[in-house]
């Protein structure tokens, strides 16, 4: 049975900011993180930056120690990875085929930037939401916020 | 022998939304042999089917007692009584 969908990723500027400086830094290579928040809330209050074990332009996989770690950690913390996200760095900011087959928490927002445009430096990043569900994908609104309100 | 295994949320269907289940066996792939007695089709989920037989799926982790199997041995690691067995699918896309 389906949770039900909300059609908008609600992110603080501070998660918005980290996710965008670490795409940046790490172009030409994907980069990728999670951010996690309490099981159920929907909430992404904690901002996780991993390594890309793959190192690859094209291609981002978080290494299998890393989450092995990381997911004892959300578990011991009752958390669960609220948006995974990871970067494109030569094409948009939209799932690729090997994204969409390779997606497998279903409650999860996937966030794809794009530095395609601007690489390391400044200037704007495309940043998009999805859901993506037993292969189907379903774009999302982002909504920048200042900080996470307490009743969200 | 009772094996405590994680199954990550995309393979709870198979466990009736069970978050651990319990298994037995020598070898991972007995393991496996014995969550699909109990848990029709999570084997098809962990296993990739080959030409002499089958293989971990690339994009599973498995981990004994908080290490990758893929440094034990595949599915011939050994298993003991006791032991911790955790499925992770891969965080990864391209």
């Amino acid at each position: 049975m389906l949770p039900t969908l909300d059609d908008v990723l609600t992110l603080d500027r501070a998660t918005y900011d980290a996710i965008v400086a670490h795409a940046k830094r790490d172009h030409p290579d994907e980069a990728c993180g999670v951010v996690a928040g309490p099981a159920g809330s929907d909430r992404p209050e904690r901002y996780v930056e991993m390594v890309n074990a793959a190192g690859s332009p094209t291609f981002y996989e978080f290494d299998s120690s890393d989450l092995l770690r990381l997911y004892r950690e959300m578990d011991d913390r009752d958390e669960e990875p609220v948006v995974i996200y990871h970067s494109h760095t030569a094409t948009e900011a939209y799932p690729s085929r090997t994204d969409i087959g390779l997606a497998m928490e279903p409650n999860a927002h996937y966030v794809v930037v794009s530095t395609q445009e601007h690489g390391n430096n400044h200037g704007p990043v495309e940043f998009r939401s999805y859901r993506i569900v037993d292969g189907e994908v379903t774009e999302e609104a982002v909504s920048v916020v200042p900080s996470l309100s307490p009743t969200h | 022998m009772a094996i405590e295994v994680r199954i990550p949320t995309i393979l709870r269907p198979y466990t009736g939304g069970e978050k651990a289940v319990t298994g037995a066996g020598d070898s991972l792939a007995e393991l496996i042999d014995d969550l699909e007695a109990n848990h029709p089709g999570l084997r098809e989920r962990l296993l990739d089917a080959k030409d002499e037989g089958a293989d971990l799926r690339r994009f599973v982790n498995v981990y004994v007692n908080d290490e990758d199997v893929r440094f034990l041995g595949g599915l011939e690691a050994e298993l003991n009584d006791g032991d911790q067995v955790v499925v992770l699918p891969a965080v990864a896309g391209g």
